[in-house]
């Protein structure tokens, strides 16, 4: 096969690969701007005719998805920001800090790892029930607050800090606490945005447990908003897509935004060591 | 401050959390699928009785838990291989000395990977529409039948592993990518010296030195695709004629619809010893032919 041939094929693949990764989010976005009922005529219509925002107005002023957007937004942060000090917390004190019993604790939350999230689902809606925390956003927020993967990811890059500048610092008279704030946590600014945005997103798109959790429209989020939405409103095609595009794209450009603490991210944390 | 009470406190938040949150409940399940927790039950700890072994027992004479196994082991057994595949597929155009734009077209194919999967079901549902469908309109244009994607049992399920591939292939992809990058340059210049075609490079440089990648992604596939819930719950709802039906899709209809907890909690074990049996088996046929492949 001559290069050329094969630069076209290469090439053209990937273009093709591309359209068929793009389209259906590409169509998402244009039947959202449709007028009711028009993409349900045949041939089906790629582009609307006579662009529209309606089926947003809709949403946000007769359906109230605004309110699960809110929901979204503050428990995907509240969870981002509150798990990332714990993770980071304790991937920090297994990378540096010694104590009695580190390997073996590290070696049973590994192995955790092996048991699906779902097992644990029924009795923690027990549990939550009797603490009364069922359709609470504190439901959705507590067990998400810490990740065995979050603090392997952090431990992974703390162990690249030297004992030495941790040594220096205690030879001072710095706190351990200081040391953390002052010294370690700038260190480890990398791996703190890149978790914070798997994380984010992890949140964003979470759907079985807020589904089981949150048993009122009050606490929904956009998620399980849309699903029920989905549900009620099965043919409406154009107010679905709007809501669609609304829950997928904070995510999207945030991705985009800064793809490359993500990917880096999924990288280290694929990595066996 | 002692060194070691620093430590602790350290990570007494994370494995507060860890422990009230994953392990209680973990060791709650088991517990939980010895009885039988029910809405009684629920309404007053009181009824609940210990049954032993009776829900796992009962579990296998359902045929509906033999069906949502059958449907899930469909699922990860065509679906991991295909999605395998188009991840491999697809690292290896981009890693392609001749691919262009690459930025943009490992952005665009990994984009659906951070899409909410709820909402790109949605969007699913009505592109695999069969009278409104684009996909149909697509097929009828090349000459061919149009399909009732999801209304017919026999395709809702296909339909599914479809929606998945799209789904998540971007994630292998990305993964696949640096471990490709890892294997000297060198190597595919001496063979191309000794006239060795692209598919052969593939077969004895490629292949071989990413079987360790391979593995890995393997695992992480297969036991995340057996974790299939959101997909049938937003586009067929367990249909038609439950044959989307999961086993999660059962755990969380026996639990949160029929509130037969303590049922369902056996439900999630069975998934769990069975995505440890196949993981297991897994590394150990894996770890049998890498010894064969060093003795040949």
């Amino acid at each position: 096969m001559s290069t050329r041939l094969a630069r076209w094929t290469i090439n053209g693949l990937l273009l093709a690969g591309s359209a068929v990764a793009l389209f259906p989010l590409a169509w998402m976005l244009s039947v959202s701007f449709m007028h009711p009922g028009d993409s349900g005529t045949l041939p089906p219509p790629l582009l609307p005719t006579d662009a529209t925002l309606g089926n947003y107005r809709t949403l946000f002023l007769r359906v109230g998805i605004g309110g699960y957007l809110a929901n979204s937004l503050a428990v995907s942060t509240a969870i981002t920001v509150l798990s990332l000090a714990f993770n980071l917390m304790a991937g920090y004190a297994f990378a540096k800090l010694r104590f009695r019993g580190r390997t073996a604790v590290f070696r049973a939350l590994i192995g955790g790892l092996v048991i699906p999230a779902q097992v644990a689902m029924l009795p923690l809606f027990l549990l939550l029930k009797y603490l009364g925390l069922v359709n609470s956003y504190a439901g959705v927020v507590l067990p998400a607050l810490a990740s065995v993967f979050g603090i392997f990811l952090v431990r992974q890059y703390a162990r690249g800090i030297p004992r030495e500048l941790l040594e220096a610092a205690r030879m001072d008279g710095a706190g351990e606490v200081w040391i953390f704030v002052r010294i370690v946590l700038p260190l480890l600014r990398p791996i703190v945005v890149t978790l914070a945005i798997i994380t984010f997103l992890t949140a964003w798109n979470d759907f079985m447990w807020p589904l089981i959790v949150l048993t009122g429209q009050d606490h929904y989020t956009l998620p399980i908003g849309l699903a029920s939405l989905a549900r009620e409103h099965a043919r409406d095609t154009e107010l679905m897509m709007a809501g669609a595009v609304i829950t997928v794209l904070p995510v999207l450009a945030l991705f985009l935004a800064l793809q490359r603490y993500y990917l880096q991210g999924l990288l280290l944390g694929s990595m066996k060591r | 401050m002692n060194r070691q009470r620093v430590a602790w406190l350290f990570l007494t938040p994370a494995l507060i959390v860890l422990g009230v949150f994953f392990l209680l409940p973990v060791l709650g399940a088991l517990a939980l699928s010895f009885t039988d927790y029910d809405l009684y039950a629920l309404a007053d700890p009181h009824n609940v009785r210990f049954v032993g072994l009776h829900n796992y027992w009962a579990l296998l004479h359902r045929p509906v838990f033999w069906a949502a196994l059958g449907h899930t082991a469909y699922f990860v057994a065509v679906g991991v291989p295909l999605s395998m595949v188009v991840s491999l597929g697809a690292a290896l155009l981009l890693n392609s000395p001749l691919a262009k734009a690459r930025a943009f077209f490992r952005t665009a194919l990994f984009a659906p990977v951070v899409t909410t999967v709820v909402a790109v079901a949605i969007v699913w549902r009505y592109l695999f529409n069969t009278k409104y469908g684009l996909v149909n309109a697509l097929l009828e244009w090349l000459g061919l039948h149009p399909v009732d994607w999801l209304g017919d049992p026999h395709w809702a399920m296909p339909t599914i592993i479809l929606f998945a591939v799209w789904k998540n292939f971007g994630y292998n992809m990305i993964i696949f990518m640096a471990g490709l990058q890892a294997i000297p340059a060198e190597l595919y210049e001496a063979a191309r010296m000794d006239g060795a075609t692209p598919w052969r490079q593939l077969r004895h440089i490629t292949l071989p030195l990413l079987q360790p990648t391979l593995l890995m992604v393997a695992i992480l596939t297969v036991s995340g695709y057996f974790q299939l819930f959101a997909e049938p719950y937003v586009i067929t709802e367990g249909g038609p004629l439950q044959s989307t039906v999961s086993v999660l899709y059962l755990m969380y209809d026996e639990g949160f619809t029929w509130w037969n907890l303590g049922s369902a909690s056996a439900v999630a074990f069975v998934l769990f010893i069975v995505m440890f049996a196949v993981t297991a088996l897994m590394l150990r046929l894996s770890r049998r032919s890498l010894r064969e492949a060093e003795l040949a």
